[in-house]
């Protein structure tokens, strides 16, 4: 484990510097002179930079930033480290929500989606605690998740091959992408943010909660309500997210354990610091995406999915 | 101050455990449970704390029902040691220790230099303080029952709760502990403890509450609990009860 402040120093600097490479790097590889000119209007990369780069990367930013608090707000609460938002299946719900609301009210704003896909989201949380209860095993709840997830993808696979509206742009949001995300997708992210400080609020509470139920009684906190709040405000975290990139797939589930093992497990650290570990991580899940074969683009989601999907594994194999 | 039930029946999902307990804690002293196993003990002590709401009947602190005190207010009066803990992860022991400062401490749970103190202090008094920055989960089942102590220690509450507190310490550690609760009692704290050994409860409290199958046997000074009559009756134990050549105190000796 290494001490918070180091942490946090050496993230903030790593940040920094990937989100440059970011803006550097892409169908265009530009110097670091060119991307600083790009951020005024008289440079000829300004679109490039201004309008192209920099709301994707700030967007990778503040998603891996959600979707990394939201993995640790569950796993804080279910108190295992299979539970995240896309393992539960609360990330396929949300686009299953957003997919039907896409497919059979094509008219409506999009500016709903958010909304459609938190009522998803939430639905598919409920749907799980209805066939697993409260008090279920790490492993049960897993697989019972994943085979959600399943039939939820399956279900939007169905809806795609029925009402080929749009496929392809539907298919691209659902492999998690943030190709073509711009200025209007960051802007109808920033009141989601109020989840954030929401979410941060709860590390005291959730401490507690990690030494069991009874003892969290005894030292003034209401596990119960604090496992709603927590859940509820991871719900609403992913399927902002997942309304605006499409299910980003092991985020939630990477982020907060790789956290944990780099800084130990008190909340009030454990909690910011997985903002900024999800974060470097779809900043690096999407350069990669971006740059390995260049014109072509890779959704970031399938980058997350390469690295999540053996760690989901060897947590899987390596829970006693 | 102190705890009180009045005709108390508490379970688990509509079953009833412990059933019409009357029974006053005595203020000021060290009071073991005794009983086989499975007879209630936990969930008595689980009632005390409000953790478990009574099926009928009351818990009082203060002569109010529990139900009408706020769970803040409670935790600085109660500190329960639960029969099994979690092993929480990536937690340093003066991490843990800390927790007990949870009812004292603001939104964000900062430690005051105050707080840090206490912390170091109880630490210091069930012997773990050299352990500080380990990690919780890498410790043995004795040194983390110890560490779980400081934690409950650190809430300074004037009553403490224990459940089985002595399971996994060996035999030294065991008579350090009900060393530190007699320091503890000494300086004002009532102790209510789920102790297995007889002996080890004749020996180091002042009260005995009996129980078996969820009900309340006998209660009173070791001399008064401790009888061959009762082994038999409650523990199903043919037994014999001699002096303790040491302490004076009575101890039982199984005869076959
Ligand atoms: N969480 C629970 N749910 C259902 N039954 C329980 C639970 N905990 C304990 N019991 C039952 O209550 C009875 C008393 O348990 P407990 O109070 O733990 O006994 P003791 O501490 O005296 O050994 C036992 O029969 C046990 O099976
Ligand atoms: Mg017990």
């Amino acid at each position: 484990m290494i001490t918070p402040s180091r942490f946090f120093l050496f993230s903030t600097l790593l940040l920094v510097f990937l989100a440059l490479t970011s803006l550097s790097f892409g169908a265009v590889s530009l110097s670091f002179l060119d991307v600083i000119n790009g951020f005024f209007e008289d440079s000829e990369h300004y679109f490039t930079i201004h309008e192209y780069r920099l709301p994707r990367t700030l967007l990778a930013i503040v998603v891996g930033a959600m979707m990394a608090l939201s993995g640790a707000l569950v796993q804080g609460v279910i108190r295992n480290p299979l539970a995240s938002p896309d393992v539960l299946g609360v990330s396929h719900g949300a686009g299953l929500a957003a997919v039907l609301y896409m497919t059979f009210l094509p008219d409506a704003s999009t500016n709903w989606l958010p909304e459609v896909a938190l009522v998803g989201g939430l639905l598919a949380a409920i749907v799980l605690w209805l066939l697993c209860g409260t008090s279920s095993s790490a492993i049960k709840l897993a697989i019972t998740g994943v085979a959600m997830a399943a039939l939820y993808g399956s279900a939007i696979d169905f809806v795609l091959l029925v009402k080929p509206l749009e496929v392809n742009n539907a298919l691209l949001w659902l492999t998690g992408s943030l190709w073509g995300r711009g200025w209007p997708q960051l802007t109808s992210l920033l009141p989601w943010l109020l989840l954030i400080p929401l979410g941060l609020g709860l590390a005291k509470h959730l401490n507690l909660i990690d030494l069991g139920d009874d003892s969290a009684v005894c030292l003034g906190t209401k596990p119960n309500i604090i496992r709603l709040i927590s859940l509820a405000t991871a719900v609403g975290l992913t399927a902002s997210c997942v309304a605006i990139c499409g299910p980003i797939g092991f985020l939630g589930l990477i982020a907060p354990h790789l956290t944990r093992r780099l800084i130990g497990g008190r909340h009030q650290v454990l909690l910011p610091a997985t903002l900024f570990v999800g974060a470097l991580l779809l900043v690096i899940a999407d350069l990669v995406a971006r740059t390995i074969n260049p014109p072509i683009e890779l959704p970031a989601g399938l980058m997350t999915a390469i690295i999540g999907a053996p760690y989901f594994l060897w947590l899987l194999f390596s829970l006693r | 101050m102190t705890i009180s039930t009045d005709a108390l029946t508490v379970g688990y999902h509509g079953t009833a455990i412990v059933q019409s307990v009357k029974l006053t804690v005595p203020h000021g002293k060290i009071t073991a449970l005794l009983g086989p196993n499975g007879c209630g003990k936990s969930t008595l002590l689980k009632a005390f704390a409000n953790i478990l709401k009574p099926m009928s009947g009351d818990v009082y602190w203060e002569n109010q029902p529990l139900q009408e005190l706020s769970a803040k207010h409670l935790s600085t009066q109660l500190a329960l040691l639960p029969q099994t803990q979690p092993i929480p992860e990536g937690i340093k022991v003066k991490d843990l220790v800390a927790y007990g400062r949870s009812p004292h401490t603001g939104f964000w749970g900062n430690l005051s230099t105050t707080d840090l103190a206490i912390v170091q202090s109880m630490m210091v008094q069930t012997n773990v303080d050299e352990l500080a920055d380990k990690l919780v989960s890498e410790l043995s089942g004795g040194q983390r029952q110890r560490v779980w102590l400081a934690m409950i220690l650190a809430q300074e509450t004037p009553y403490l709760l224990l459940d089985e507190p002595t399971t996994y310490m060996d035999i030294n550690h065991q008579v350090e502990l009900m060393h530190t609760l007699r320091a503890l009692n000494n300086q004002g704290k009532t102790v209510v403890t789920v102790l297995h050994d007889i002996n080890q409860a004749a020996r180091y409290c002042d009260h005995l509450i009996v129980m078996k199958a969820g009900v309340l046997i006998c209660q009173g000074t070791p001399s008064e609990v401790l009888t061959t009559e009762m082994l038999q009756a409650v523990f199903d134990l043919k037994a014999q009860v001699h002096k303790d050549p040491v302490s004076g105190t009575p101890m039982c000796i199984v005869e076959d």
